[in-house]
Order: C-alpha cells, then structure tokens, then sequence
C-alpha cells in the first residue's frame, strides 16, 4: 500500500482559477520523490491540500490508509510540513517553538528527541535565541526543526533550497538521506533539477495543474545517456537511402541535415559504420557535431509541452 | 477520531501566556496606571462631590464598572491580537495543518485570552483596594460573572480576530462598538439615574446587563434581576460560539 494516495484531486480556488485538474498519484513508503514544475503550476496547492491547509474541490487522498478529511488527526499525525515562506513567531525561542510544534501534535514533551533533532540541524547552540536574530537560512532550520519535532513519517519540503546558501543545501540533502535511512518518506517540490537529480527516487511533473510524467530518476537518467550526431550535408537529401535503414537516422533542416541517436553507454555507438556506409552511399557531408540532452532539457521540453 | 489532543490544547495556552509574560510589565502595570488615574478623577476629584448611590459611596461604586470595562476591552483585545496575527505572520500553517479539532483551537486561544483577562481583572480589584474599603456580598458570584464574561468576550475576540483582515479592522469594532457600549452601560452610573427615555434606551445595550449583575454581586444592588444579567450574558455567549462553529464548518478566513 503506496504511503500517500491521491485519486483525482481537482482544486478550483474562488478567483475560479484552476489550480489542480485531477491528479492522481502514488508515493511509495521510503521513498524521495522530487516534484518538479514551474511557478503556478499547482505545487504548493497539492502540498497544502495534503497537509490540510487547503480544501479541495473534489477528489480524494489518503496518508497511512487514513482519509485526510474523513480521519484527519491520524493522517495529519503522519506529515510533517516544512512550508515555503520562513513564517516564525519573531519573538519566540528556538527551543520553545520546537517543542509547542510537538505539542500541536499531540505528543507528550520529549526534551531528549528536540535535542537530537536540534543537533541534527545544527541548531543546538542557537536553542535560546529569539527567532527574529536568525538569519534565513537559520530560520529555514527551525523550520524543519518543527517539522520533525512530531517523529514524522512522511516530511514534505516545499521549495527547501529555495534562497539557501550552498553549505546549508549540502546538509539538508545530507539530512533528506538520513531521513530516508530511518525509513521517513520525503516529498519535495523544487524547480532545481539538480535537486531531483541529486536526491529523488522518482520524479514527477507538474504542469498547468496536471501531473504530465511520473517516472524512476533511472529511467530518466537513462536518456541522459543517449546523443544525436548530427550531419551537415553538402546537398538536401530527400529520402534516407534503404541501405541506411538499419541505422535509424532521420532527416533535419529540410534535407540539410542527417540525425542520429546512440547511446553512449553501449559496447559499440555504431559511428564508424555510420560513416563507412554513407560513404559506400556517396553522401558527402560538409560539418558535424555532436549534442546530449540533459534532464534540464527534457523537463524544460516537458513544460512547454513539447515531446521529450 | 479518539480522545481530545489536550497536549495541543496546552500548547496553545502555553504559548499565548507567554507572550503575556514576557510583556508582563506592560500587561499588569497599564491596567494598575489605568485604575489609579480613574480613581483620581472619578473617586477623588469628582466622586467627593457625588452622592452615595443605592448607599454606595461612588468611590466603591465605581470599582464593578471599572473591571468590567477592563474585562471587556482586555478580552476582545487579547483574544483578537491571539488570532490575527499568525494569520497576518503566516504561522496559522501550523495550527491547520495539525491534529486539532476546531474546539482544541478555540480552548487554547479563547482560555488563554480569558485567563489574562480575568487576571488583569483581579489586578484592577487588588488596585482598588488601596483606594476604597472593599466589600464584595458575593464572592462567587463575582468571580461566576468575572469568568462568564471573560469568556463570552474572548470568543467575541476570537470571532474579530477572525473576521479582520488588516490591523485596523481588528480595532474598530472594540473601538467603535464595545468602548462607547461599555461607558453607556453604567460603568459609572446606576442607568436609573438616567431620564426615562435613555434609561429605556440603555436596555437595548447588552453590557448593561453585564455590569449589573456584577455590580449585584457585590452590593447586593443592580439595575435589573440577577436573572435577567445571567440570561443575556448566556445569550451573547451561544451567539458567539454560533458564529465561531459557523466560522470552522466553513473554514471562512482560515483556508481557501
């Protein structure tokens, strides 16, 4: 049973913008799934509607097997919520903050686990300081600090590096793994694609309020793998000749150009018979380069709706 | 659904005392300023040349209004401010997002609102009391209708701290409702020592029932039946919790 199940969830907010169009999706128990998308795309929507702070339109979710709205104190037990915008109460400290999340709750003080969680953040020295001294940075891990203070099962990060230096990234990625090595499954959204590229199991998109591709980072990386050579030729070809069927190719820029995929990984790219075929064909080519899609381009490929 | 998380109830009041506390030289030293000024001008300057009314001498008359006008004005202030600004902070994300059933919430603000108010009320009593010669005829009465009211007004706060959506709004009601109902409504006179008409008048105004009944208890004296005080007080608290439950149920202001 997946840990998070969302059956055709659809938000229209009162301005009658459509922020969600029935998503659906699974995240598995453990895992690191990366949202990707871009401003506006429904994100945050889908995060809040989850943690309860949004009322869908329609559709439904369960966390744990418990109907978020149907039996929301034991799905909204199992969340911990590290929100976008650093909102603090600038007058409190660290430690009392911390531990009135793990009141929120429900659960009874436990000095010893606020230790190890502050610890973990490295905010262990700041504990009596009042939150308007931190800086951003500071306050985004008193943020996650709140969100673990509850022993969570599964921790949604929404935009965590957002305005985050390099060595606070370096550590919440440090942590996210930690996290998953206790068995805590993490949901973040990001539009870092190094980000998902770096942590997540799985990979989904988000585009205009729907979900567009849901994928292993693998299966993904894959096609990383993969380049085009591409061929400038001396004149327009207007058909591939049947001798070169067995090589794929296909035709670019009006006949100018000759395309091929290989991959890179493979015991043989197949270039040199390329070669020696066109030449046994007597097509001349007069350039030739090579290029390599990255997953920056598959997901910028994505939102804008074209094919990967 | 299981019992109540009492552990969130808790820290919600912990959390709002606090803020009290850590302004704790404000909190207690503007209501004792306040007091002492009014029993200045009221007690000293003015009330020497007031008669006593219903045999109260005016000094020790004024002592119920005065509470109550602070009770008042504390509570909906408090209970507001509780609300509205995790709203305006964004940290409301928080209380939505977490186990707690809307009457968990209301217990955590409403209780910590009324108990500083109550507080600031026993503070404006101890006050007094180094003023005039105190006498309360009923003590449990006085502190029923202390209690009563402190929560009746913190969900009436509760319910503006809600509704405002900008620092402004939160002060207007108490400003242009509750301050002019609370002076109109015998903090400082018997409203029979008004003309008939105004004295009719002053029945529509639900804080004269209030003042009354805590004048009652502790002069043994009021302006109308201990009842009546009771059951108009009770009244605006069902009012209040109405439009509370009906603000939940809808998630009006709380979520989009």
């Amino acid at each position: 049973m997946p840990i998070i199940s969302i059956a055709n969830l659809s938000k229209t907010y009162a301005s009658g913008f459509s922020a969600l169009k029935g998503v659906s999706l699974s995240i598995e128990r453990g895992e690191i799934f990366a949202l990707l998308g871009p401003n506006g795309a429904g994100k945050s929507t889908l995060i809040n509607i989850v943690c309860g702070i949004v009322t869908p339109s329609g559709g439904r979710v369960t966390v744990d097997g418990h109907d978020i709205a149907g039996d929301y104190r034991a799905a909204r037990k199992a969340i911990g919520l590290v929100p976008q915008e650093l909102t603090t109460d600038a007058f409190e400290t660290v430690w009392n903050t911390v531990s009135f999340s793990r009141g929120l709750f429900g659960l009874k003080p436990d000095p010893g686990h606020i230790e190890r969680v502050l610890r973990s953040l490295s905010l262990w020295d700041k504990r009596s300081s009042r939150l308007m001294t931190l800086s951003g940075g500071m306050k985004r891990r008193v943020l996650i600090a709140k969100a673990l203070s509850h022993e969570p099962r599964v921790l949604f990060l929404d935009e965590p590096t957002a305005g985050v230096d390099v060595e606070l990234r370096q550590d919440m990625w440090q942590l996210v793994r930690d996290l998953r090595g206790q068995g805590v499954t993490v949901i973040l959204t990001t539009h870092y694609i190094e980000e998902a590229e770096e942590m997540a199991d799985r990979i989904g998109v988000i585009r205009g309020g729907e979900i567009i591709l849901v994928e292993e980072k693998a299966a993904l990386m894959n096609q990383l793998g993969r380049k085009r050579l591409i061929l400038q030729m001396q004149a327009p070809l207007e058909t591939i000749p049947a001798s070169l069927d067995r090589f794929g190719l296909a035709l670019a820029g009006e006949g100018r150009e000759l395309v091929y995929t290989y991959d890179t990984k493979a015991e043989r790219t197949g270039i040199t018979g390329l070669l020696t075929a066109l030449a046994e064909a007597g097509i001349r080519f007069s350039d030739l380069r090579t290029e390599q899609s990255s997953l920056e381009d598959i997901f910028v490929g994505l939102v804008r709706g074209e094919a990967a | 659904m299981g019992g109540m998380n009492w552990p969130a109830v808790r820290a919600i009041y912990r959390f709002e005392m606090s803020r009290f506390w850590r302004t704790a030289g404000q909190s207690i030293l503007a209501p004792v300023i306040s007091t002492t000024l009014y029993f200045v001008v009221f007690g000293a300057a003015i009330g020497s040349r007031v008669s006593a009314v219903d045999g109260v001498p005016y000094g020790l008359f004024i002592v119920p209004g005065l509470i109550m006008l602070s009770l008042l004005t504390q509570s909906i202030a408090n209970a507001s401010f509780g609300i509205y600004f995790p709203r305006f902070a964004g940290t409301i994300y928080e209380i939505l997002s977490a186990p707690i059933s809307p009457l968990e919430v209301v217990l955590g603000f409403v209780g910590a609102a009324a108990s500083k108010s109550i507080l600031i009320g026993l503070i404006i009593l101890a006050t007094s009391a180094l003023f005039v010669p105190l006498r309360i005829d009923h003590p449990l009465w006085m502190l029923g209708f202390l209690l009563l009211t402190a929560t009746t007004f913190s969900l009436f706060g509760f319910v503006i701290g809600l509704w405002a959506d900008g620092f402004e709004k939160l002060q207007l009601v108490p400003l242009l409702v509750v301050t002019p109902l609370t002076f109109l409504g015998g903090s400082f006179y018997s409203v029979s020592m008004l003309p008939p008409f105004w004295h009719t008048l002053s029945l529509a105004n639900p804080v004269v029932y209030l003042i009354s009944g805590f004048r009652w208890a502790f002069f043994g004296t009021a302006d109308v039946g201990i009842g009546v005080s009771l059951a108009m007080t009770g009244l605006f608290l069902v009012i209040c919790l109405g439009l509370v439950t009906y603000i939940f149920r809808t998630g009006y202001r709380l979520k989009s």
